[in-house]
């Protein structure tokens, strides 16, 4: 017995050294990730707190005046307050910003609703079967195909209306609120909510998707129990399966969300690269709302501009500041996506604990 | 107890909002210049064209432009500052492209297009389909400028048959050696404007003589800042675009000096001066601005463009563009006046 284990020694030690290899392969792989993400993210960073060095040569006779007053960073507060501008220095996101706000906000109001339904239907209601099987293979397909599909959906859906109205004529269809009148715009055309809608439907199956994997993971036995007490389905679902599935499903929501706000190619086609120097319903801080709401219900129907749309502007400019502008652009979205990331990482922690049967 | 309320108010709520929908149909016509005008714009709305002549009444509502990439520094530099004078005046800039940009433009969905070539037969043609007409204005002039890269050190004039030989669709010249037998026996990397811009189409059509047909086996990018690092990247590299990319960018490249006919001894360099004289030939090109004359209706488009033909020009040099000749700048005021008069 012995002498067959010796035999096998030789051997174990190469089976270690392969495991050894194979662990630094790991983590070499996971270092390659973490540390180019890093570079890029100094070098933004870095490009958005600095401006570059004025041209040596070509400015010969015009050294202007303004140039040697020192500007602040392209990521200032001036960044925040201003419109994009033909000078760099003086370019914002303003337009941009309201604009991607806007956008989450409406998807977030028309995606919860309809995906929450959806998943309740389906893993609540519904009854297995071979349409259930159907959806649900399509639930995950949709959830993968690529935006720009959903951004030509949106164009004929959404900004012509499948070319019902007819060009020559604008329709609005007037909405009576009692207090006040919305007017809405048929078709939509190249207005806030045709891209919100699209952005709906490119985030709604996975949002579908996330919701049921949250309903899913409550365990029947509770259901089970609710009925024993004499519960209905609607009151087991209102009172015991969706309290218990909402940090999933907020989760799920908030990801999407994040990958709505970040989304360039749906928007480009439905013409958000624009120059828009207002903000939808000329709302461009918070007092505003008071003073004017009405502007609040006007919003959805303005042309707007996103974040990545006026990165992609910037990009495209010929002066090399831009770039820097650019860049301060990006340190935002970036920033944005991260607290929306934590907050979903916070609200599942929080309400995790205080779920107890 | 508390329910109930809560459900009749929820009721009652769903009410209100069912209450008097209507649609209503208005031509377009009517001059009510915004859709989205909110409530405290449709105070003044229904002013027309008494409105327009009196430039210190409120102006308000939409303009909208779309179009060639070219023209939009330009565009949108006119934009931000008429909108610091009219400050309810939208004015929203697109960059469809040329192309792209007539097209919204012949069905009427946009006021001005951005071009920085001249309507195309079949623009004009689908226009009239859509009963839209339009005036043409010049608003600047830009040089499409051949670079090469700074330490190119042989290549500093090159004629267009030169040009041709090299850009024709199947062209074989592939070495530098093959254009000037001086010059030396390494390969040209050629970078280029894409086929859907109207940079394109008008180098192709100055050059090759005929639009949209060139070699196809170069660097395309309707980036013009992807053209610049591409150049700036490769010492045997050799590049078109926009004048404004080259004088931002004057470091990084270097102008060739282009002669119209065989002789290279008359080449000449772009600069302000030559292609506002008109000797930098044949790769000076006018940039324009169509507008759908139904829109001149709209007080807010007309002001719009009155400013764009009469302070515009400050703003062109400002984003490196060529102004006008006064004679082309005074044509293109008397046609927008011809055009106005007879509204």
């Amino acid at each position: 017995m012995s002498v067959r284990i010796k035999l096998q020694e030789p051997d174990l030690a190469r089976r270690h050294r392969i495991g050894k290899a194979f662990e630094w392969l790991c983590c070499g792989s996971t270092w390659f990730g973490i540390v180019v993400l890093g570079v890029l993210l100094m070098s933004v960073a870095w490009k958005a707190m600095t401006w570059p060095a004025p041209k040596a040569m070509t400015a010969t006779a015009q050294a202007t005046p303004d140039k040697a007053q020192p500007s602040p960073p392209p990521l200032s507060k001036k960044f925040f307050t201003n419109y994009h501008s033909r000078n760099p220095r003086e370019a914002g996101l303003l337009s941009a910003l309201w604009g991607s706000l806007w956008l989450t906000m409406l998807v977030a109001l028309f995606s919860v609703p309809i995906g929450v339904g959806s998943a309740v239907y389906l893993e609540e209601y519904a009854n297995e079967g071979r349409l259930k099987r159907l959806i649900q293979l399509n639930l995950s397909n949709l959830a993968g195909v690529p935006s720009i599909v959903y951004a030509l959906l949106g164009m004929t859906a959404f900004v012509k209306m499948f070319g019902l109205f007819h060009k020559d004529e604008e329709k609005t269809l007037v909405v009576n609120l009692l207090f006040t009148t919305v007017d809405i715009p048929l078709p939509f055309d190249r207005t806030l909510i045709s891209g919100a809608l699209t952005l709906t439907l490119l985030v709604l199956p996975t949002v579908i998707v996330a919701s049921q994997e949250a309903l899913r993971a409550v365990p029947s036995s509770i259901r089970t129990a609710s009925y024993a007490l004499g519960a209905t389905r609607w009151q087991t679902i209102r009172h015991q399966v969706l309290p218990a599935a909402l940090p999933g499903i907020m989760t799920g929501v908030i990801l999407a969300l994040s990958r709505a706000i970040g989304e360039a190619a749906p928007l480009m086609l439905i013409g958000a690269l624009t120059y828009v120097a207002y903000t939808p319903g000329e709302i461009t801080n918070v007092a505003d709302i008071f003073k004017n709401p009405h502007g609040l219900l006007d919003a959805p129907f303005d042309k707007f501009t996103a974040i990545p749309l006026q990165i992609y502007q910037w990009i495209n400019q010929p002066k090399a500041e831009y770039s820097h502008v650019a860049a301060a652009g990006i340190v935002v979205l970036l920033s944005i996506l991260l607290v929306m990331n934590t907050a979903a990482i916070l609200i599942r922690h929080r309400f995790q604990k205080q779920t107890r049967w | 107890m508390a329910a109930l309320l809560r459900r009749t108010f929820l009721m009652s709520s769903l009410l209100a909002l069912s209450v008097g929908c209507s649609v209503e149909s208005k031509p377009s016509t009517s001059g009510t210049p915004s859709l989205s005008g909110n409530g405290k714009s449709a105070t003044n709305e229904t002013g027309g064209a008494s409105a327009a002549a009196d430039p210190a009444d409120k102006l308000n509502g939409e303009v909208v432009a779309d179009g060639s990439s070219t023209v939009y520094p330009i565009t949108q530099a006119v934009a931000e500052e008429f909108m610091k004078v009219h400050k309810d005046v939208k004015v929203s800039v697109g960059i469809a492209g040329t192309g792209g940009g007539f097209k919204r433009f012949v069905v009427g969905d946009t006021d001005i297009n951005d071009a920085s070539r001249p309507i195309s037969e079949k623009e004009i043609a689908e226009c009239q389909k859509n009963g839209i007409e339009y005036l043409e204005l010049k608003v600047a002039i830009d040089g499409l400028s051949v670079v090469v890269h700074p330490d190119n050190t042989w290549c500093r004039a090159l004629t267009i048959p030169q040009l041709k030989s090299l850009w024709s669709p199947g062209s074989t010249v592939k070495k530098w050696k093959e254009l000037d037998p001086n010059w030396p026996d390494a390969e040209i990397r050629l970078y280029g404007a894409g086929p859907d811009s109207g940079t394109f189409d008008y180098f192709t059509e100055a050059v090759v003589g005929k639009a949209k047909s060139s070699r196809s086996d170069y660097t395309p990018s309707e980036d013009d800042n992807v053209l610049v690092q591409g150049v700036n990247g490769d010492k045997n590299s050799l590049g078109y675009f926009g004048y404004a990319y080259y004088a931002d960018n004057s470091d990084k490249v270097k102008l060739v000096a282009i002669a119209d006919g065989d002789d290279v001894s008359k080449a000449v360099i772009p600069t302000n001066e030559t292609i506002l004289g008109g000797t930098y030939k044949p790769l000076s090109r006018p940039l324009f601005i169509y507008i759908n004359k139904k829109s001149f209706e709209k007080p807010q488009v007309k002001e719009f463009v009155k400013y764009f033909i009469s302070k515009g020009q400050e703003f062109v040099q400002e984003v490196h563009y060529i102004q006008l000749p006064e004679n082309d700048l005074k044509e293109s005021q008397k046609r927008l006046a011809a055009a106005l008069g007879s509204k």
